[in-house]
């Protein structure tokens, strides 16, 4: 990779902006599993697990599964995170495998917010 | 400086015909008789699927949505949204099929009052992809500072900041790297210390975790400004993940040409390696962290005016502070010391952990006070108990009881009422909670962490632990409390390095508070929290018993014994005092003396 400059970093946010931001993307959801030590511990695994699966065989082409660290709330673990397009973030907590099946085939395919799972929607306040 | 706010109004077609222009223009004029023009920002945007509701608005970053709005409704909306920051339920839009709607985030205690700032990518951004950190402004802070900022210009950013070191004692992060920029020789070494070992604490990892490039951004401002061209990351071997995350992290830097030579073709250069710790409490304590780097017994020296690795200059900074540094430069000083106290500035991370309904990682801002964060953010304490005390600053630190809940969180307040800032971690516990065993077992983890070279820490630490442990077992006579105090004095006064001089805090700040539980263990073999096992007893109020057998079904020992609807009783022979009866027993029968 040839030297970068400071102009070249907003050229790789646009580029990466595409896929992780779904106002400019492609993708019309995005799944993000929060998998810091809290939420592994917890059980992120079988979650990320869960899902997986599911994106196999639904095989959806505009659905992005993605990582993330710890959201916070460690005590409520395991947490996912489900962006949609020109929605506010949907937070659930206290998940397992099947929790998490069921979310993906309500909310993520379904576009219907899983109320019983589902914490709270909106994004947390930054700088 | 980019617009807080974003409104998005949707200006298709239906919304048009809905009369989206005429509420563009209320809502702009509106913004602007208000003065929030700097801060709110409209934005006309496509179809938003919703517009049958039209004229719709969403609001950014919170994500709400307004549905079928009236020019009537606009100032109403601008005052009560944007001005005060309350959301106008009545005129949200609730999704059809749906009774309620999920609450709001921002509306949610636990998430109200945090500023994120230290954590301001957690949750959001990928931490093992650079494109996603670049994404949110990473590496531009550096790209300002290398390319546009001389080291002075850093560095007055930094102390005009307020910045105060997070690891805990608040030394002024400015004045720090000044003093090492002075320094003439060569080469020079920038540390970060992620050695986080206080029981409870989990900041360093989470953010370590969640974020590393913001932790490597950060030291590579510090380097710039002090003139180190490489660096350690100073993280212990527990921390598998946050080692793998950051690792990671470093080569994508280096990939990327953040590291390296000629970084932004400003002739500066700067590497960074991990340097795993093998997890010895004692090497957080800056002599002892150094030696250990240089290959050495991981011993406190007598402390030098200024640490040296290898006898060069060296900053060493907590991964908080490193975390706020690329904030400071993009944002500016005058920004940031706008947050928190006239003497603290900024926010503050905490871990709170214990006796809490929500445990948790939170960052706020300084000022705020205990309660806030023990009855807002954390939720209380579980099970409807009663608040005791909370434990800030790990072993170094002290315990502070219900009457100083409304101490607001800086550094001064903290050090006045005899704990610390520390590095974060905040312990709550119940009314369940016995003092003299709380402070038995940080004591013990001192005693264990000691490195053994100051005989008044070595020896000390376990003097004292005999004291506590004979009052826990009833044992405790007249005079123990004043030797406690006489012996913790003269730890304090004796060791050689933080560790040793703080070890006795939890025994003489919980004697400052908790004297009487102290005392009632000498006097009347008695423990007031009902947590010593050797000094309590369990038996069933016969009034109170129904004789429905779940204590006796659960016993581990088979000590309880009665019949159906009949009432049950212990066998203190067979007792082991672990409690279970306690918490099996749905009508209060089960006593505690």
């Amino acid at each position: 990779m040839s030297k970068i400059k400071p102009e070249d970093l907003d050229k790789i946010g646009e580029k990466i902006k595409k896929t992780m931001l779904l106002r400019e993307g492609s993708c019309r959801v995005k799944i993000i599993v929060h998998m810091g030590t809290c939420g592994i511990a917890a059980g992120a695994r079988n979650v990320m697990k869960a899902l997986m699966d599911e994106m196999e065989m639904a095989d959806s082409k505009d659905i992005l599964l993605t990582i993330s660290s710890c959201a916070g709330l460690c005590s409520s673990e395991p947490m996912i995170t489900i962006e949609e397009k020109d929605k506010p973030a949907v937070k659930y907590v206290e998940l397992n495998a099947g929790k998490a099946k069921k979310i993906f085939i309500e909310h993520v395919l379904g576009g219907k917010i899983v109320n019983e799972y589902a914490l709270a929607a909106g994004s947390e306040r930054t700088l | 400086m980019p617009h807080i706010t974003n409104v998005m109004i949707c200006t298709c077609t239906n919304c048009i015909s809905n009369g989206a222009l005429d509420i563009r223009d209320t809502l702009e004029a509106e913004i602007k008789q208000q003065g929030l023009e700097e801060d709110v920002l409209v934005v006309p945007t496509g179809a938003s699927g919703l517009c049958v509701n039209g004229p719709i608005l969403m609001v950014q970053p919170e994500g709400i949505f307004y549905q079928k709005l009236t020019g009537g409704d606009i100032p109403n909306l601008v005052e009560e949204h944007f001005l005060k920051g309350r959301p106008v339920k009545s005129l949200m839009y609730v999704p059809p099929g749906e009774e309620s709607p999920i609450p709001e985030l921002r509306s949610i205690p636990f998430f109200k009052d945090q500023r994120l700032i230290a954590l301001r990518n957690r949750g959001l951004i990928d931490p093992d992809k650079i494109e996603e950190y670049i994404a949110r402004d990473g590496y531009k802070a550096l790209a300002k500072a290398v390319t546009s900022m001389s080291q002075e210009d850093v560095i007055k950013e930094m102390s005009d900041s307020g910045l105060r070191g997070r690891g805990g004692a608040g030394f002024p992060t400015g004045r720090k790297w000044d003093s090492r920029r002075k320094d003439p020789r060569t080469p020079k070494f920038v540390v970060c210390n992620a050695d986080e070992g206080d029981p409870g604490a989990f900041m360093d990892r989470s953010i370590v975790e969640a974020d590393p490039h913001s932790v490597i951004e950060g030291m590579a401002i510090g380097a710039y400004a002090v003139g180190a061209s490489s660096g350690y990351v100073y993280l212990r071997m527990e921390y598998p993940l946050a080692v793998k995350r950051i690792q990671l992290a470093i080569e994508q830097a280096r990939e990327f040409g953040l590291l390296g030579k000629d970084i932004f073709g400003s002739g500066f250069d700067f590497d960074l390696q991990v340097f795993k710790g093998a997890g010895a409490f004692v090497c957080g304590e800056t002599t002892a962290l150094v030696a250990s780097i240089e290959g050495k017994i991981p011993e406190p020296r007598q402390r030098p005016p200024r640490t040296t690795l290898w006898n060069k200059p060296v900053v060493i900074n907590n991964v908080e502070t490193w975390a706020n540094v690329p904030v400071i430069i993009n944002w500016g000083a005058k920004w940031f010391s706008e947050i928190g106290t006239e003497k603290s500035k900024g926010t503050k991370v905490f871990s709170l952990a214990g006796n809490i309904n929500n445990a948790g990682l939170v960052e706020v801002p300084m000022g705020i006070t205990l309660r806030e964060i023990v009855y807002n953010i954390g939720g209380g304490i579980p099970k409807g108990k009663k608040f005791k005390a909370v434990q800030t600053g790990g072993p170094s630190g002290g315990f502070l009881p219900a009457k100083l809940l409304d101490l607001s969180v800086d550094y001064e307040q903290l050090d006045q009422a005899g704990s610390m800032m520390g590095s974060g971690g905040m312990v709550v516990m119940d009314e369940n909670v016995c003092m003299v065993e709380m402070a038995k077992y940080f004591i013990e983890f001192t005693n264990d962490e000691s490195c053994g070279k100051c005989t008044s820490c070595r020896e000390g630490s376990l003097a004292l632990l005999e004291i506590l442990g004979r009052m826990c077992k009833g044992e405790g006579k007249e005079g123990d409390i004043e030797l406690l105090e006489e012996l913790g004095e003269a730890i304090r006064d004796a060791s050689q390095c933080g560790l040793g001089q703080s070890l006795p805090n939890p025994v003489l700040s919980s004697l400052e508070h908790f004297r009487e539980e102290y005392q009632a263990h000498i006097d009347d073999k008695k423990c007031p929290a009902g947590s010593c096992k050797a000094l309590i007893d369990f038996s069933i109020d016969k009034e109170k018993c129904i004789g429905c057998l779940l204590c006796a079904k659960n016993c581990p020992q088979g000590a309880i014994s009665g019949k159906a609807k009949e009432v049950h009783t212990i066998d203190q022979d067979k007792c082991i005092k672990c409690g279970v009866c306690l918490d099996a027993c749905k009508v209060d029968a089960v006593l505690v003396a």
